[in-house]
């Protein structure tokens, strides 16, 4: 499939849950599609928040916002994210990290909730849609009875797969990229590179693969399509565009600026517009 | 801390380090710089079984110098995101960090300044506070003291659970729920007052009592006995400091 062939799969008001992690593998191809098109009234549903959930802001695609947090990490705070909560511009369902992933494994197993201590003696409880449920053995403890969390449709980003969804993962740390894609209806998935299904190797790499490829309605070949998060190994963290990015946020000509130079072209230009495949490739790896 | 010739920094990682005294063979996270280095300080002293990361996925064996780039450290295993929260749910983790908020229930705030639908301010998110605060063991590092970050009545929205009774079904808090020392830029605190009430454990070389509780949007336990004074770093300490944090990014945190 192609980007936009992606985004014709979706509609107006439909949830959409983000793989990735704040500055790693995040779907961005993707997501500046959605930035770009007519889409409106989405539920955006990314539990670890970067430059995805900044974008979709800041281009007014949100609705309801399920999260646990939104950061660019070595810039603390996103500037778009923040901007539109301040406006009251979307809903947001505001939930622990470990909540998150609770509720995408209750999707995933088809359960009504999972319990959970996690949120007891926090405000995350007093927002609507939570439930406490009474432990039915002998310790009769109170519990909170963590709802399923199931995205209309998962969009991520992976390293390598071959045309039928057969997907490998290359980075050091999966996420929960796996866990969103079994909670969610449908799933698409950009990768670097599509290859045959013998160049996967997969006896030798069957470790770094997702998912089956029966949960993924389809694949398209993005190089770099995570910039400006990373796509480790292939490629690192662009801190001088996140900043960039982060700057654009000052005022409405310089997102303007921002807009007509990264989001509203296609990828190729996108690309050469951020310096190309070989300044991308030779990005240094960010030291935490 | 105007009348010491000692500096603050180092002072607050060997203040914030004793937090992993006796720890065991638990993991170990500092979020940012002091509290990251103070832990690396504890392993290299007093607390070497503890387990700490590389700041990504891996446990290493020895702690990783702030900011340069560091020679292949010797890994340990994985810590990836899973993992974590496999390790965090079980109880064996102590975590230190660095909310804006906190109240006199040790109840703390990452976000939102005001209303949450429509915030003054609008932070991070509530990330994994509410689950850690529950399942193990936490401290707390604050570079300012003031009565922004110790408010007065309860935070703007409770991301961390404290002892608050009743915030609790029943009044019965989780069995997990444990929070242990607070280090800022004036003192030590712990919450071994009455019902678990903040109480001064130590004042930094030259702050006085009433500077703390100025600064202090609630009332803090004085203990009966004289307040200790925070201890001053050894050489020994300083020098793995400098070790940990060549480029002195502890001075700018």
């Amino acid at each position: 499939m192609t980007v936009d062939e992606i985004i014709a799969e979706l509609r107006d008001g439909m949830s959409i849950g983000l793989g990735g992690w704040a500055t790693r593998r995040k779907p961005m191809a993707l997501v500046r599609a959605i930035a770009r098109s007519s889409l409106k009234d989405l539920t955006v549903i990314a539990g670890y928040g970067g430059p995805d959930v900044g974008l979709l802001a800041g281009t007014g695609k949100i609705r309801r916002l399920i999260f646990s947090f939104v950061t660019l990490d070595h810039i603390p705070l996103d500037p778009h994210y923040r901007a539109a909560r301040e406006k009251g511009a979307f809903q947001v369902w505001e939930v622990d990290e470990g909540m998150f992933h609770w509720g995408l494994r209750a999707a995933a197993m088809k359960l009504p909730f999972l319990p959970t201590r996690v949120g007891i003696g926090t405000d995350v409880i007093n927002q609507p849609g939570f439930k406490m449920i009474t432990s039915p053995y002998q310790d009769e403890e109170e519990l909170v009875a963590m709802p399923p969390i199931t995205p209309d449709v998962a969009l991520i980003h992976a390293h390598r797969s071959d045309d039928r969804g057969n997907i490998l993962n290359l980075s050091v740390d999966p996420i929960f990229d796996e866990l969103l894609v079994r909670a969610s209806e449908r799933s698409y998935v950009t990768v670097e590179k599509i290859v045959s299904t013998a160049a996967l190797d997969m006896k030798t790499n069957s470790r770094f693969n997702l998912v089956e490829r029966a949960l993924i309605s389809g694949v398209a070949e993005v190089p770099f399509g995570a910039h400006p998060t990373s796509g480790s190994p292939d490629y690192e963290i662009d801190l001088d565009h996140l900043r960039l990015y982060s700057k654009s946020a000052s005022s409405a000509e310089q997102w303007d600026d921002y807009r007509s130079n990264f989001i509203n072209v296609d990828e190729a230009s996108y690309l050469s517009a951020v310096g190309g495949p070989s300044k991308v490739s030779s990005l240094p790896k960010p030291i935490y | 801390m105007s009348n010491s010739s000692h500096p603050l920094s180092e002072l607050m990682i060997t203040a914030c380090a004793e937090a992993w005294r006796g720890a065991g063979e638990i993991m170990v996270t500092g979020i940012g710089p002091i509290p990251r280095i103070a832990a690396g300080l504890a392993k290299r002293t007093f607390s070497p079984a503890i387990q700490i990361t590389d700041g990504e996925a891996w446990y290493t064996s020895e702690p990783l110098p702030l900011g340069q780039s560091h020679q292949q450290p010797v890994y340990e295993g994985p810590a990836n995101y899973d993992r974590v929260f496999s390790t965090l749910w079980s109880g064996k983790r102590h975590a230190m960090v660095t909310p804006v908020q906190i109240d006199r229930y040790g109840q703390a705030n990452i976000s939102v300044i005001g209303d949450h639908k429509k915030p003054r301010t609008a932070m991070l998110g509530v990330r994994g506070f509410p689950g850690n605060s529950i399942c193990h063991p936490n401290s707390f590092f604050f570079p300012k003291h003031n009565k922004r970050v110790f408010v007065e009545g309860e935070v703007d929205f409770v991301c961390m659970a404290g002892y608050n009774p009743d915030r609790y079904p029943g009044g019965q808090m989780p069995k997990g729920i444990d929070l242990r020392l607070i280090v800022t830029e004036l003192c030590v605190l712990d919450f071994g007052g009455t019902h678990h009430s903040i109480r001064i454990r130590s004042l930094h070389p030259g702050v006085t009592f009433d500077e703390v509780q100025d600064n202090t949007g609630f009332s803090i336990t004085r203990p009966s006995a004289p307040i200790p004074t925070t201890c001053i770093p050894t050489p020994a300490q300083l020098a793995i400091i400098s070790q940990l944090d060549p480029e002195e990014k502890r001075i700018r945190s």
